[in-house]
């Protein structure tokens, strides 16, 4: 499903990734692990098309297609979905809409009001947020944790086939990692893929982790199972460190 | 169901029909001039009087020296009024057809069908039609154009009329109070709940003339009203001059609205004065949205005069190519624990300046005063600009008075976030500034909400 052969990217003179390969397959799991500045979120940026990177080598494919040709908007709409780190405020476009004029870019069809509205409070009350938050503005005003929770609900109506979820769970208490860990894992089928960047065993609980990789200094090091998992959270990144 | 003003397109603006009127005064403006529209007008000899005074204080007035450049008017050119080829109606089917082509487009009788509660619409400088309903008359409301208010109702229109915006405050009032024509009178007696917004449409048509149209409303003690004003002018190459001038009084505990969407053609120079003087316990609020035009200067003011008044004014501003709009709000606090909201948007882009201009004034008089202004600019280029002059003027005890003025561009990010949801940059644009504009568009009548976004819309058009 996607591709990624020896990528370098840079933002400005600086060079974040250096010779970064990835390969995910259709229903996989994968877990990225590394430290703060290795460079994860910046990947998946890039997967997108962020105008703050340029890729000076490499390439990436999804599906088979060149992505670098692509605008961002045409990613989404060929099925990538990134559940943003920071996710941001925009005043004055509420939730529904902005999600249903979402909806209706990627699927091409005219979404019906009151069906979009019903699913939508659905969903919402399964990721335990609030129905009056369907007419706030996006992200204005949210907690941290809500943000997030946003994010899976946006997850859930786009239904992409690759997810890439940049820290969803960090800042979240106990509680709210459960909530994000099973709205990903309703989300996760055996037709669609993830990447997911965390510091926590936690949000895995309800998913099958295919791979785990560990970045450091914007390339994977090593790659391995979920046991990769359980050793950064014994260890930390040191015992990798040293083996470079 | 379907808003008939939902696929208005830009070109219906900029439609000029042939000029077919039967009179025009002069060009240029003179004492003979002045009683020559008098006669015209029936005037009873007060009037004139009045009108012959107003030309000797615009005689003597200069233009103001503040502001954007006015220079480009040329006053001796400037034919004063233009008296169309229709008599007053007040059915639809008389109105002359080419005139009610123009309307047409503009859809004005699908707003009479939306049971609007009654339509009063001035072409060039005289009304041509006007309806009103009959449960509105027997309240005892009265809503009809100036000339007949003045005939009808002298006694009211003379006691208010130019007292509340003296001729001499500026050359502009001046010249009004000399050439005024048209516009809208309206009554509520005590009491009195006008459950339906009025509305009043203003167009100008002929190259060169100026449109004068004076607006007077008096909403009595405890009763209410909401009175909707929507102006759009088609494109002509002479510079236009508007001047109108709109007076509102609020009496003790009664409440006014006062919405207007101004969308003049870009080569108009909209230089009209509003202002309200409001009783105690009494509420104006006014919803303000400026579009077109070359050059604007629009600042509505409201006199709280009385102990408890209050004034809301929420405005919008769109400056694009060409367009220098100068707008905003004055309030002055002439009375105890008076109270004001002023809540602005202004876009520029595309080489466009807006500037927001408030003065808050709060005299000796008007101790507890309170008054929160929050005015937000969004620039969509590099070469447009913005700018935010407030002014406070604090002389009461105990005011409590708050600031908060932004200037910014659309956040990247917030492009990115939406394109990251499958959106296409163009509208992801859009939805950031329909989003910037959204709590003043709330306030706003829903076809006319509509019809700003499809002004943003079409303005943002080639954009990228």
């Amino acid at each position: 499903m996607l591709e990624i052969n020896n990528l370098h990217v840079s933002a400005g003179d600086k060079e974040i990734l250096r010779g970064l390969s990835l390969h995910v397959g259709k229903g996989e799991v994968h877990v990225i692990l590394g430290p703060n500045g290795s460079g994860k979120s910046t990947l998946m940026n890039v997967i997108l098309g962020h105008p703050k990177y340029q890729i000076t080598g490499g390439e990436i494919f999804f599906d088979g297609e060149d992505l670098t040709t692509l605008k961002t908007f045409e990613r989404a709409r060929r099925g990538i979905f990134l559940s943003f780190q920071n996710p941001e405020e925009i005043p004055g476009i509420t939730v529904e809409n902005m999600l249903r004029t979402a909806k209706q870019s990627i699927t091409g069809d005219k979404v019906k009001v009151l069906a979009f509205h019903k699913e939508l409070l659905a969903l919402m009350k399964e990721l335990q947020i609030a129905p009056e938050y369907a007419s706030r503005y996006m992200n204005v005003g949210f907690s941290g944790g809500e943000k997030k929770r946003n994010e899976i609900l946006q997850l859930l109506t786009l239904k992409p086939k690759l997810a890439l979820l940049d820290e969803t769970d960090s800042g979240l208490d106990v509680d709210a990692v459960e909530i994000v860990s099973r709205g990903v894992a309703k989300f996760h089928n055996a037709d669609n893929s993830c990447i997911i960047i965390t510091h926590n065993a936690q949000i895995l609980k309800h998913l099958p982790v295919n791979r785990a990789h560990i970045f450091l200094n914007g390339r994977i090091v090593i790659s391995g199972g979920s046991e990769l998992v359980n050793a950064v959270a014994e260890h930390g990144y040191a015992p990798f460190e040293a083996t470079l | 169901m379907k808003n008939y003003i939902q696929d208005i397109e830009r070109a219906l603006y900029d439609v000029r029909d042939e000029d077919k009127s039967v009179y025009k005064s002069d060009a240029g403006l003179t004492e003979e001039i002045i009683r020559d529209i008098s006669k015209r007008k029936n005037d009873p000899p007060w009037m004139l009087e009045f009108r012959l005074k107003s030309l000797e204080v615009y005689n003597k007035l200069a233009l103001p020296t503040w502001g954007p450049d006015i220079s480009a008017l040329n006053m001796d050119e400037i034919v004063t009024y233009v008296k169309p080829n229709a008599k007053q109606v007040d059915d639809w089917s008389q109105v002359p057809d080419e005139i009610k082509r123009t309307f047409d487009r503009l859809g004005i009788p699908d707003a009479e069908k939306k049971s609007l509660a009654g339509v009063g619409a001035q072409y060039d400088s005289e009304v041509v039609y006007h309806s009103i309903q009959k449960r509105l008359t027997d309240l005892g409301v009265v809503y009809t154009d100036m000339e007949k208010a003045l005939i009808e109702h002298e006694d009211i229109v003379k006691e208010y009329f130019m007292t509340l915006v003296p001729p001499k405050d500026h050359k502009f009032a001046a010249l009004h109070g000399a050439v005024w024509s048209g516009g809208s009178f309206v009554y509520v007696p005590a009491g009195v709940d006008v459950k339906i917004p009025l509305q009043s449409y203003f167009r100008l048509n002929a190259a060169g003339a100026g449109q004068f149209e004076h607006t007077l409303i008096i909403v009595e003690p405890g009763a209410k009203l909401h009175f909707i004003e929507g102006c759009s002018a088609p494109k002509y190459n002479v510079t236009n001059l508007h001047a109108g001038c709109v007076e509102l009084f609020v009496k003790e505990g009664a409440r006014l609205r006062y919405s207007t969407i101004e969308n003049w053609s870009r080569n108009m120079m909209n230089l009209n004065t509003k202002r309200a003087l409001v009783e105690q316990g009494g509420l104006i609020e006014w919803v303000s949205g400026s579009f077109g035009s070359r050059v604007s200067m629009l600042y509505p003011c409201s006199v709280l005069h009385g102990e408890g008044a209050r004034a809301e004014f929420t405005g919008v501003t769109f400056a694009g190519h060409g367009q220098n709009l100068d707008t905003g709000a004055i309030v002055v606090h002439a009375a105890p624990k008076t109270s004001a909201n002023i809540n602005t948007r202004t876009i520029s882009k595309s080489g466009g300046a807006a500037t927001y201009r408030s003065a808050v004034k709060v005299t000796r008089n008007a101790p507890f005063a309170k008054c929160s202004v929050n005015c937000e600019s969004l620039m969509l280029d590099n070469e447009s600009r913005s700018d935010t002059l407030p002014v406070m003027d604090i002389e009461g005890d105990e005011a409590d008075i708050g600031h908060e003025a932004k200037i910014g561009r659309i956040s990247e990010e917030a492009v990115f976030y939406l394109m990251a949801r499958g959106i296409s940059e163009e509208e992801a644009r859009a939805m950031i500034v329909r989003g910037f504009v959204e709590p003043i568009a709330k306030e706003l009548p829903l076809e006319y909400a509509v019809e700003m976004n499809n002004l943003i819309n079409l303005e943002l058009e080639g954009q990228l």
